[in-house]
């Protein structure tokens, strides 16, 4: 660990600072030097979205950049929504729904939730299956994960319930 | 909650409560805002002081014996503390699973191989370092040498005359033999005047939770104890074959499950690696971490089903079934796993496949033979999903044989109401469940009836549509009277509760269940809530840690619901009469006119009212207000054991639309009808039945461990091996019916793992429909688009021969 590089970033709103060396996974560098321990890590290849962050806005795999590219970037994790007795409105319907059993996969989950809320029409259900189609979940079968989505995207575009 | 109920004893069944409140309401998870924020702790996330990091040196050969293990400079790279062989560790007696079965041979499984590997993934050596990155680099620089010793990778040349054995002891490489015979199944088939028969193959799949299997041991040196958080279904196993394993007794040897990302089987078993992190962590007297990778996950978690199966059904003119005859032979894999044995999966498959119809004669042989591939183990659905998948898609040919309607054959084969209890020929015994209400709920869902002019219409469009049915009864919540798996040396048919209350008046409930998805911390909240009467938020579940409990083996075979509820119910009870006692010299009224809800306990019709907290208060602190001998423990601890188990049906119907160019196969529609007795929380049951039959959708259309010839495995990521996503999975509706409760306190049915019991069935038979036109067979899962042009060039070049 001799050639370690100062990272400095804007995590979760704030300022951080810390060294990792050039090969350190983003992944592996939130959670196990920054202790941000929400974003997992499922397959290491990209696939299955567990540990899905918005990278300057935009969601991205945290397995499949290097802590150095997080250089000057702003990055929010699950840990940026709310807090357990201050949830945030995608926590929540979440919640109502049922969306989420062993929680492994949700925060993955919940980021891209938060970034295709902002992009994207959503205004079917099939088009909601597939933005979320590059997270996969092994418990729910995505029907109440779908509900969820549904309800924010209803609230988004005040659909009536 | 009144007194009634609690005086009617625990055993009275099923539970009369006067004013249910927060049973079969869909109560918000109390799991969910720590998982939601990513304040959940799962095994990855624990960091302790001088904690070392392993990482394992793997086989990558099949079967070969180790000639040498060079470590090179890897002793001498930066961070490494230790790197250890089979050779280290000679004081750990191999992995054993036990069985009192007749002709069973249990296999040996070092912890790390010793002198020959037996599958793909093994572990040979193990490298310490302080940090997780420079352990797989030293690991990396290893290099093994093997000798092949050959094998076969397949059960045909494993059974072959002259096969090479893959251990010693287990001759001719065949595991476990075992029959069963009800009736002259031989000689009925002979003699009847129709039979319809098939060779059916499921392949081999991975488990696949989304978090990998990681193990973190936290080691005090001051005292020789440990603890052992790790990703687990069965911590109390663990915990008492490390006790075994490691001459250690139970006081010093802690197993926590925290947040356990998903298991469905793959985290049931015990794994070398999590005997090895607590040796490691004695002998180095620090902590240990192990996270495994996805690719380890694929190579070396155990694996589901694998089977094929050849059966024959005979029937007569109305369609009345009269005998099956099935060969079962299972891969199992290297190893017979622990606990369970390589008996749990292929023998369940012949247990149950006569399903839930009326057939006389049965006659069906298992054979488990050992392969060089990883141990196959419990995987969600276990034995039935290849049972059911057999089964009804020899019921489509018997129907097709006689054009009789697919609904209308089933209808007249079911086990019909008033036939309960009914013994099916391998002996299982289902109790009264909606077998015949469940069929007819989701035909009528589905439409059923008007599919097939809408099937005729799309023809002529040019579009293979088709519509599938899967019906299967199951045994859960399992007594101690049948063993989960034959002749298994556990005892999984009991569950202990202990519910108190403290001295603030707050309730905590305990079990040696182990949640990892199923909502437990809710679903038995709620049970006590109900009982005692407070709020499920006020009540606090530990699970999940051995600390908590005595005995008790985890959360897995649709039981905890129904082990566990029922366990629930018996100790809040038990303690809600200790409550009124109390209460009763409190107000100086007859205990029996106490009475609880919503955190308070009074007399009706009076002023005598107080919380749980002042009840508490007069119980353990305040020392004026009761006599010595009134003020007692608040704690209740009762056990719950079924003895035998009880059953759940259901009935799943898909239709699929295939392409006919490319052969894509979507699924279009997906309604499930089940009975699973009372439910305890509507919405945690459909999460349920989502997911099950989600994994229903992998097994059958998707998910496939491709192994060559050598035993290399050619789908090792998940680029490679497909599960489903949401694109891929369709709306799936779910009708819940409540025929009549079971004789069980609560009047629960398990229900965890039948969405996968039912759906791959119900797909090939709709696939099979959607190509009726083609006279295609659907004998394999997953079908796959290639699967399928394989099959139509193939039916036309035996065409052009003809």
């Amino acid at each position: 660990m001799t050639n370690e590089t100062n990272i400095t970033l804007t995590l979760n709103g704030e300022k951080v600072s810390a060294k990792a060396e050039p090969r350190m996974l983003a992944s592996d560098f939130i959670r196990d030097v920054l202790f941000m321990s929400g974003t997992h890590v499922g397959c290491e290849h990209g696939v299955c979205g567990a540990c899905t962050i918005r990278f300057n806005g935009k969601t991205a795999r945290s397995c499949l950049l290097f802590a150095a590219q997080l250089d000057g970037a702003n990055v929010e994790t699950v840990e940026s929504l709310g807090t357990a007795i201050d949830m945030h409105r995608i926590q929540k319907a979440f919640r109502k729904h049922h969306a989420l059993q062993c929680g492994f996969c949700t925060p993955g989950f919940l980021m891209t939730v938060s970034e295709i809320l902002e992009t994207l029409p959503l205004s079917t259900d099939d088009e909601i299956r597939d933005a979320l189609s590059g997270n996969l979940c092994r418990c729910t079968g995505y029907e109440h994960i779908v509900r969820a989505v549904r309800e924010l995207v209803d609230e988004r575009d005040g659909v009536p319930a | 909650m009144n007194d009634v109920s609690s005086q009617r004893g625990v055993d009275s069944i099923p539970s009369k409560i006067s004013r249910p409140k927060y049973i079969g309401e869909p109560v918000q998870r109390l799991e969910d805002p720590r998982l939601l924020t990513g304040a959940g702790r799962f095994t990855s996330d624990i960091r302790l002081e001088r904690m070392v990091h392993l990482a394992f040196v793997r086989s990558d050969q099949a079967h070969a014996k180790i000639s040498e293990i060079d470590f090179g400079d890897a002793l001498e790279m930066p961070g490494v503390l230790a790197i250890y062989t089979a050779g280290d560790f000679t004081d750990i007696p191999d992995i054993s699973a036990p069985s009192r079965m007749k002709n069973y041979h249990a296999t040996h499984c070092p912890v790390l191989a010793r002198d020959v590997v037996r599958y793909v993934g093994e572990p040979v050596a193990v490298v310490v370092a302080t940090d997780r990155y420079l352990a797989e680099d030293a690991a990396t620089s290893i290099v093994v040498e093997y000798e092949p010793l050959g094998a076969s990778s397949n059960v045909d040349g494993a059974l072959a005359a002259g096969a090479v054995q893959l251990h010693d002891d287990v001759p001719g490489n065949l595991v476990l033999e075992r029959v069963f015979a009800t009736g002259e199944a031989p000689e009925q088939i002979a003699a009847a005047s129709h039979v319809v028969e098939g060779r059916f193959r499921l392949k081999r799949k991975s488990p696949l939770a989304m978090e990998n299997r990681a193990y973190v041991v936290d080691y005090d040196r001051g005292r020789d104890a440990l603890t052992l958080y790790g990703s687990t279904q069965i911590p109390g196993v663990v915990r008492d074959e490390l006790s075994r394993l490691l001459g250690m007794p139970g006081n010093r040897i802690r197993v926590v499950a925290p947040d356990v990302g998903g298991g469905f089987g793959g985290k049931g078993s015990i794994y070398p690696e999590e005997i090895l992190v607590v040796a490691i962590a004695r002998r180095l007297a620090r902590p240990v971490k192990y996270v495994s990778d996805r690719l380890e996950d694929l190579t070396s978690t155990s694996q589901g089903f694998d089977e094929v199966v050849k059966a024959r059904l005979a029937f007569d003119d109305d369609g009345t079934f009269i005998a099956l005859e099935a060969e079962v032979i299972g891969d199992i894999g290297a190893y017979s796993i622990y606990p369970w044995t390589a008996a749990l999966e292929p023998v369940q498959v012949a247990s149950f496949l006569p399903g839930p119809y009326r057939t006389p004669h049965y006659w069906g042989r298992v054979r488990a033979v050992c392969t060089p591939k990883p141990p196959t183990g419990p995987y969600r659905g276990v034995g039935r999903p290849m049972a059911v998948f057999a089964l009804e898609r020899l019921v489509d040919k018997a129907a097709a044989h006689l054009g009789m309607d697919r609904a209308e054959i089933r209808r007249r084969n079911l086990v019909r109401p008033e036939e309960f209890p009914h013994r099916i020929g391998s002996g299982i015994i289902w109790n009264r469940s909606g077998f015949m209400e469940c069929l007819e709920a989701a035909v009528e869902t589905i439409d059923y009836a008007g599919f097939k002019k809408r099937q005729e219409a799309a023809r002529k469009e040019g579009r293979w549509i088709g519509q599938g049915i899967g019906t299967y009864a199951e045994l859960t919540g399992i007594g101690s009277r049948i063993a989960v798996a034959p002749g298994m040396p556990i005892n999984t048919g009991s569950e202990t509760a202990t519910v108190r209350i403290d001295a603030t008046g707050a309730v905590v409930a305990m079990f040696a269940t182990a949640s990892h998805g199923q909502s437990l911390e809710t679903t038995l909240a709620q049970i006590v809530a109900e009982e005692l009467g407070v709020r499920p938020e006020d009540v606090q579940i530990m699970q999940g840690d051995t600390a908590v409990a005595v005995h008790g083996t985890g959360t897995y075979a649709s039981r905890s619901a129904v082990i566990g509820g029922g366990a629930a119910i018996k100790s809040t009870r038990s303690l809600l009469t200790k409550v009124k006692r109390v209460a009763g010299r409190l107000f100086d009224v007859d205990p029996d006119r106490v009475e609880t809800g919503d955190g308070e306990i009074f007399v009706p019709g009076t002023n005598h009212r107080i919380r749980f907290a002042d009840l508490a208060r007069a119980v353990y602190s305040d020392m004026a207000t009761l006599p010595l001998d009134a003020r007692e423990t608040l704690e209740s601890q009762e056990s719950f054991d079924p003895y035998l188990g009880t059953t759940t049906s259901s009935t799943h119907i898909a239709e699929v639309e295939i392409d006919p160019e490319t052969l894509a196969i979507r699924l279009t529609r997906f309604v499930v009808a089940e009975d699973c007795g009372k439910m305890i929380n509507p919405q945690v049951v459909d999460g349920q039945v989502h997911g099950g039959v989600a994994q229903g959708v992998g097994v059958a259309l998707l998910e496939e461990l491709q192994y060559d010839e050598t035993g290399q495995l050619l789908s090792a990521s998940l680029a490679d091996y497909l599960i489903p996503t949401s694109a891929e999975v369709p709306h799936i509706e779910v009708i819940h019916l409540e025929t009549e409760l079971p004789d069980n306190p609560g009047g629960f049915r398990g229900m965890g793992e039948g969405g996968t019991i039912g759906a791959p069935a119900a797909i090939a038979n709709a696939v099979a429909d959607a190509l009726a036109h083609l006279d295609l067979d659907i004998t394999e899962l997953p079908i796959t688009p290639s699967k399928l042009h394989r099959l139509i060039v193939d039916k036309r070049a035996t065409k052009d021969m003809e």
